[in-house]
Order: C-alpha cells, then structure tokens, then sequence
C-alpha cells in the first residue's frame, strides 16, 4: 500500500507542499493560473511546527479510521479499491465529530461549511505534495520500502557511529 | 527531460549527448535537479531583507502579510526594485569601467587609442563640449570629467547624459512622472535602501522608481558604454563570419572569450593574431578564437571573431574537448566551467576583480598591463593545445554564415546609397508603403526553462513571414545566427514578399551583391542603446514619439536581472516589450497589473507575457497593425 510518508529530518518548513496540494485542487491547475484567477482552493496539507521540530500534516488515511468511525451521516468512507479515506460532500452535515477524532488534526472546515480533508489526489494521479517536497521530506511510496529505508538509515547512522565510538 | 526539449540547436544536442556519454554534468541536469523549484520565490513573495524572516505571504490564504506588516504588494514590488537595480548595477559599473579606460587612453598611460574620432566629436557635441580646434586626446579627456561629474553630487541635477541624448519628448514624459534620475551611483544606493525593511512600503512608489532604475540603466549603461567603446574600440560596420560550435577548429589552437567588456576580448584578439607563429611552432595550424555571449557579440560586431554560441552553449563548448582556454571577464559565467573542463585539458582563467571562479586560473587583467596580461593568457592557450586529448575531441560540423555590425551608423551608411542626403527616407517610405510593416527588436538571454533559441527562433520565423524588419543583440543574435536567419539567404528564406524585395534592393544599392540579412545584428546587450538611437532616429525624422512608432520589442528567453532592466527601459520608451515569461511578480495583483496594463497610459509601453511564439507574434503583428493605423498608413 502507497502512502504519504514523512521524514520528519527533512522538513525545512518551505511550505512548498502547501501551495502544490491548492494548485492540485485549484480550477486552473497551474500556479500562475491560479493566483492570477484569484482562486482560493482548499489546502489539505499544512506544516506545523513544535520546538524545533516541523510536521507537514494531513490525512493519514488510517486502516481504522476514527473519522469513519464518528461520522453519523455516512460520509465519511474508505474508497475500498484505494484504501483512501475520503468525505462525500453531499452526506456530510457538519457536525465536527471527525474533526474532534482525528488525532493529526488533519480534518478543516471547507468554504461551504462542511468537513475537507486531503483526497491523496486520487482523481488526477500521484499526490502532489510529494512530489513537489524539495527536500524529499514527503514521499508518495509503499510503507513496506519506508521501513526498508529506515533500517538502514539506522544502521548507517546509529549503529556505525556506535561501533567507531568503540574502537 | 528529454534532449529534444533541452534545445532546438543541433551541435547542442550532440554535445549534450557527449557530455551524458562522459559522464559530464550539465546545466539541463541542475535545472532538473533543482525542480521543484519554490513556489513563493517564483512569485516573488519571499521577502529575505531582514532576519525576522524569511517571510512568505501565501496567495491561497494566510498569512496574508510578512512579520513587519509588509503586504505581498509591498514585498513583490521591493523584490523587483532589487532585480531591476541589480541589472541596471551590472551596466553602470561595465560604462564607468569604459569611461576610465577613455581617460585612461586619452592620458596615454594604457595600450588603448581612440579609434573612432568622429564618434568622439559627435559625441562631446551632442554633451555640449566645444570641440573646435582641440586635439582628440584634450577633447576625450574633457568628455571623460564632464561624464564623471554625473557619477558624482547630483545637486538635485538630473544626469546630463540622458538629457543630451535621450528624446526631448521622453524627457518630458519623465520628468512629469518624477522618474528622471539624478547621479547613476546615488539612484543604486537610493533604491537599496528604498527596498530595505521598514523603508518604502508604497508599491506604486517602488514601481515608479524602478521606472527610474531603467532611465539609469540606459543612460549611464547601456548608451554610455556603447559610445565609449565605439570611440576606443571603432564603431563596427558589416562584417562576415561564422556562427556556432562548428567555428571550432580540430588543427587550431582554440581559444573561447567569453563575458562582457570589450576590453578584455579586443586584447586577447590582438594577442591571438600576433601570437600566431608561436601557435604553429607549437604544432597548431594557427589560432581559431570563437566567442560566446556578448563578448561573442562584441569581437563579432568589430572584429568578425566567429560566435561560437550563447549561454546555454557555454559548457558545451568545453564538452567538444577541443576547447584549449577559455577566458572570461563579468556576467554570465556560470561557476560550473572548471568542473566541466577538469574532464578535459581546458584551462579556464577569470580575469576580473570581482569575477573570480574556484577551480579557475585568475590572472589579474589590468587596463597598464593589458598587452602583457593578453599575450600571457593567450600563450597558456597554446601550451594547452600540447595536452589535448585527442579521443575525446568531436567538434560538431554545424555553422552558419552571420553577418554582424549592424551600428547605426553602418545601418545609415546602407541606406544613404539609395538617398544620400535623407538615409532614412527610403526606410520610412517602405513602412508608408507596406512592404515593411514595422520592426521589432529581439533581444535578451536563454533559460533551461525554455528550450535553447525555441521561442526567439520561431518569433522571428513568424514576424519575418510577416514583413517586420528584426534587429537583434545579445544571445538572441547568436541563437538567430546559429540558425541561418542573419545572412543573406536568410532574407530569401524568411523574409515575407514586401520586406524581401527592400533588403534585396538596399542590399544591391550598397554592394553586397545580395539582401540585406533580414534580421540586423545590432550588438551585445549594452548594444541595445543602438536599438534606442535608431527609433529615436525614425521617430524625429517623423516628427512623432517612439511610442507611436510601429515597433515592439521582445526578449522572449529572458533569465538576467539585466533583462528586466533593459525590459523597463524599453517599456520607459513607450514600447510593447514581449518577455517569455513572468518575472517573479505575480504573487501581488497590482504590481502585474501596473506592469501590464497601466503603465501604458504613463509611458506608452508595457510588459506583455506569452510564452508560446505564434501567439507573441500574433499580438505584436496586431499592436504594430493597430500603431500604423494611427498614424493613417
């Protein structure tokens, strides 16, 4: 399964993922197209920060969602073939209940009033975010090769470093 | 990115592809690198003036002003001030530079002279110094202190070089606007701090003073230097040559000149010519010099020294590996040449003060040393040749035949042969007619974002189809030489019936035994001051102002903050100024706005941005048709 996934090491707080997620749901589809059209799409992803640590956060689109769970009205769903937790606009009736649920805070209130969330893109391709991250702190991959990568950045960075210390 | 939209230019993609066969890193390769590219600073609402920041205004939403309170108006039109400046800096430094040298050559104390005493009379005249009965060395040096007093106290004084040569008309519509500039030096200072945090917050006063900054650009940039190194240098007059990286020659030894200032490159010519028994004792069959960018532009136009292609061609030149030396001076220069020479035996030698390149020789160019300085460099190009790699050399066959010298003055000269005491009639009387609908001046630079030459090759396909006259400078020249449009054959093969048959007639009456190339290489960047003096020629000898004329200009592969001052100077003269691409502006509504519509009913020119080159010409065909109806022709 292909998530958004994030190395936290690599956020520099650029806000690029931002701006390439509203072009992503933006009518004009470009970014000079968009702002000189005067557009105000929707941003799913938004980079926080706490101490020294920054987090680009949105949707984690959770195997057990507690969105899915606390939506009343049924619209919140898993798109079965993607996996993707979505929101059906004309069944939500913005009550807030997935907004208080979700633990990323990754739920916002859209300009009709009624519950937005990131969609991964999956009507127009690959998330956008990803791959407009200059840094490669997003990234758009299977989580099965995220932990492959994480074992040897762990093994590079820890463990060597570990073992020149002892000799 | 495949190599089909890196360029048009076929010795480039075979270089390009030699340089992926050796493993070399290119300049396609950092710019894919380098994507994405940030959103914000593409439209220009980072603001990095102060440590608070960096601040970035968001066009979706919040935050909607920087940690000072700047708006993204504020921040867009300051960040444009700085580029326009910074461009405009690059000009008045090469010119101050020139103007040293003049007084310098006047004193006797370097190896240059004056070569062009009419020019230098002509031009102490226009200055109001009385020439009569002085000697060219007291006159130069009496028209070098009058051109210093206006880099010194303004005393409020607007500066005499634009009032002496810049339209009566203009200075008038200037002058109400409040954008005429005082000393070049103190307008630069001024709009730093202008720009700075918590100074001008005011975007239509940032605007109007980068209004400004393009009056200092031309005046104590561009025209001062073209009118200085014509009067060291000589003014250039038609000349032929060869354009692209086949001028390089396998049995030669190569040597590149590559930046800016003539003084620099009309040295290391000289040396390279008078060098040439050292070069076959060596073993060479002689010395081959090529140029690149607008040192390119300037050995072309006054020496006929081959072009040997334009900014994107730079590294590529070295990847041929028969690239001995290449010398630089200012601007341009990308800092990768020495890490793409290590692969080869090229040497690579900054020569400036402020040019210096890790990785690169630097050997001091200093005007009292000149001629030591140039036979050294040129002699390191010779030892060189001696360390080639021969498996490595593939120079591509392609060249074209480029015609260059295109001065006023040389233009004038062509026309008098059908009209000696009025030059410019039979020119105007072609424009009345129809067969020429108007003209267009094609200038600027290449970007990776665009493919190498693609839009300024098909922009100028399309307006020749169409019967408007192209002059052209900078990398533009060397991208409509490279690809055949500025020969005589050019005019057969591209030039629209009514234009075709004026450039066959005063190429005939002038005995070039052809057409006129329909496309007129008028220079370097700096050259685009002659582009002005000859609007302002037609426009006085029509008795209306160059915003009425039927001309546009364009720089359709922009990149330089040279560009953009060059750009607001033309748009200052009242043209329609096509530019391929936005400038980072679009992040504040109103400065697009200003720069695209209302600057019009201030000057009479403005920006106009289209990326696509049937479309750009479209719009200046119909802008030109809608110029010609004005005037009832």
């Amino acid at each position: 399964m292909k998530r958004v996934l994030v190395r936290l090491e690599r956020c520099l707080g650029c806000h690029t993922c931002e701006l390439a997620c509203a072009v992503a749901h933006s009518k004009a589809g470009t970014l000079p197209g968009a702002v000189l059209g005067g557009e105000r799409p929707p941003i799913y992803i938004k980079v926080e920060q706490g101490g020294n640590l920054r987090f680009p956060a949105q949707c984690r689109h959770c195997t057990d969602a507690a969105c899915i769970h606390a939506c009343m009205s049924g619209a919140l769903h898993r798109n079965e073939e993607s996996g993707v937790v979505l929101c059906d606009q004309n069944k939500c009736v913005g009550c807030w209940m997935c907004v208080m649920t979700c633990p990323f805070g990754a739920i916002s209130e859209s300009l009709t009033h009624k519950a937005a969330k990131c969609d991964l893109c999956y009507d127009i391709g690959d998330p956008r975010c990803a791959a407009a991250c200059p840094t490669g702190a997003l990234s758009y991959e299977e989580v099965g090769s995220y932990d492959q990568t994480r074992r040897k950045e762990f093994i590079v960075n820890y463990l060597i470093s570990e073992m020149k210390g002892a000799m | 990115m495949n190599n089909r939209e890196k360029s048009i230019d076929p010795a480039s993609l075979k270089m390009i592809a030699k340089a992926y066969s050796e493993n070399v890193e290119i300049c396609w390769d950092r710019y894919e690198a380098q994507q994405p590219q940030c959103g914000f600073g593409e439209l220009g609402t980072c603001c990095r003036n102060c440590l608070q920041g960096p601040c970035r205004i968001n066009p979706f939403g919040e935050p909607k002003t920087g940690i000072c309170g700047a708006s993204a108006d504020t921040i867009v039109a300051r960040n444009l001030l700085r580029s326009v400046t910074g461009g405009a800096a690059t000009h008045v430094d090469h010119a101050f530079e020139a103007v040293e040298i003049l007084q310098m050559a006047a004193e006797g104390s370097v190896p240059y002279d004056i070569k062009d005493e009419v020019k230098l009379y002509a031009i102490a005249a226009q200055l109001g110094i009385d020439g009569d009965g002085k000697d060219k060395y007291a006159l130069a040096k009496e028209l070098t202190q009058v051109i210093f007093a206006d880099f010194g106290p303004s005393g409020g004084e607007t500066m005499k070089y634009l009032l002496a040569m810049a339209p009566a008309e203009r200075v008038e519509a200037w002058r109400s606007l409040g954008i005429l500039p005082k000393s070049p030096d103190q307008e630069i200072r001024r709009s730093l701090h202008e720009s700075t945090m918590g100074v001008d917050a005011d975007p239509v006063n940032l605007l109007l003073n980068t209004a400004k900054m393009g009056l200092v650009d031309c005046y104590s940039g561009l025209k001062l230097g073209t009118d200085i190194q014509d009067i060291v240098f000589g003014t250039p007059a038609p000349v032929k040559s060869e354009a692209n990286l086949g001028v390089l020659e396998r049995d030669k030894v190569n040597i590149v000149v590559h930046g800016h200032v003539p003084f620099l490159s009309e040295k290391i010519v000289e040396w390279a010519r008078r060098l040439e028994p050292e070069a076959i004792a060596a073993g060479a069959a002689g010395i081959q010099l090529a140029g690149l960018c607008c040192t390119g532009n300037e050995v072309l136009m006054r020496q006929g020294v081959a072009p040997a292609g334009n900014y994107l061609s730079q590294e590529l030149a070295l990847i041929s590996g028969a690239t001995d030396l290449i010398v630089v001076d200012v601007q341009c220069i990308m800092p990768s040449l020495p890490q793409v020479a290590s692969c080869y035996h090229t040497r690579v030698v900054t020569t400036h003060a402020i040019g210096k390149i890790p990785g690169a020789e630097h050997i001091p160019f200093e005007p009292e040393t000149a001629d030591e300085d140039a036979a050294r460099i040129v002699r390191m190009g010779i030892e060189a040749f001696a360390r080639r790699d021969k498996a490595k050399i593939d120079i591509p066959s392609d060249k074209s035949e480029i015609w260059g010298g295109f001065s006023v003055e040389a233009i004038v000269g062509a026309l008098a042969t059908l009209d000696a005491d009025n030059p410019l009639k039979p020119l105007v009387d072609n424009i009345a007619a129809g067969n020429i609908l108007g003209a267009v001046g094609i200038v600027g630079c290449n970007n990776t974002r665009f493919t190498q030459d693609k839009v300024i090759v098909g922009l100028a396909k399309e307006l020749l189809r169409q019967n408007v006259l192209l002059v052209v400078t900078g990398c533009a020249a060397h991208a409509l030489g490279k690809a055949g449009l500025m020969n005589p054959d050019g005019a057969k093969k591209y030039a629209g019936h009514g234009l075709s048959a004026v450039l066959t007639a005063v190429g005939e009456a002038a005995g070039l035994g052809g057409p006129l190339p329909p496309v007129l290489h008028m220079g370097s960047c700096v050259d685009n001051a002659r582009i002005g003096d000859l609007l302002a020629a037609l426009a006085d000898y029509l008795g209306v102002a160059i915003k009425d004329l039927p001309a546009a200009a364009s720089a359709p592969e922009l990149n330089h903050e040279k560009a953009l001052s060059i750009g607001t100077w033309a748009v200052d003269l009242g043209l329609l100024t096509h530019i391929g691409m936005a400038p980072n502006v679009l992040g504040s509504p109103l400065v697009t706005k200003v720069l695209t519509e209302d600057l019009e009913s201030l000057v009479g020119g403005k920006f106009y941005v289209e990326p696509d080159p049937v479309q750009a010409a479209e719009v200046i065909v119909s802008h030109i048709k809608a110029k010609r109806a004005a005037l009832g022709i």
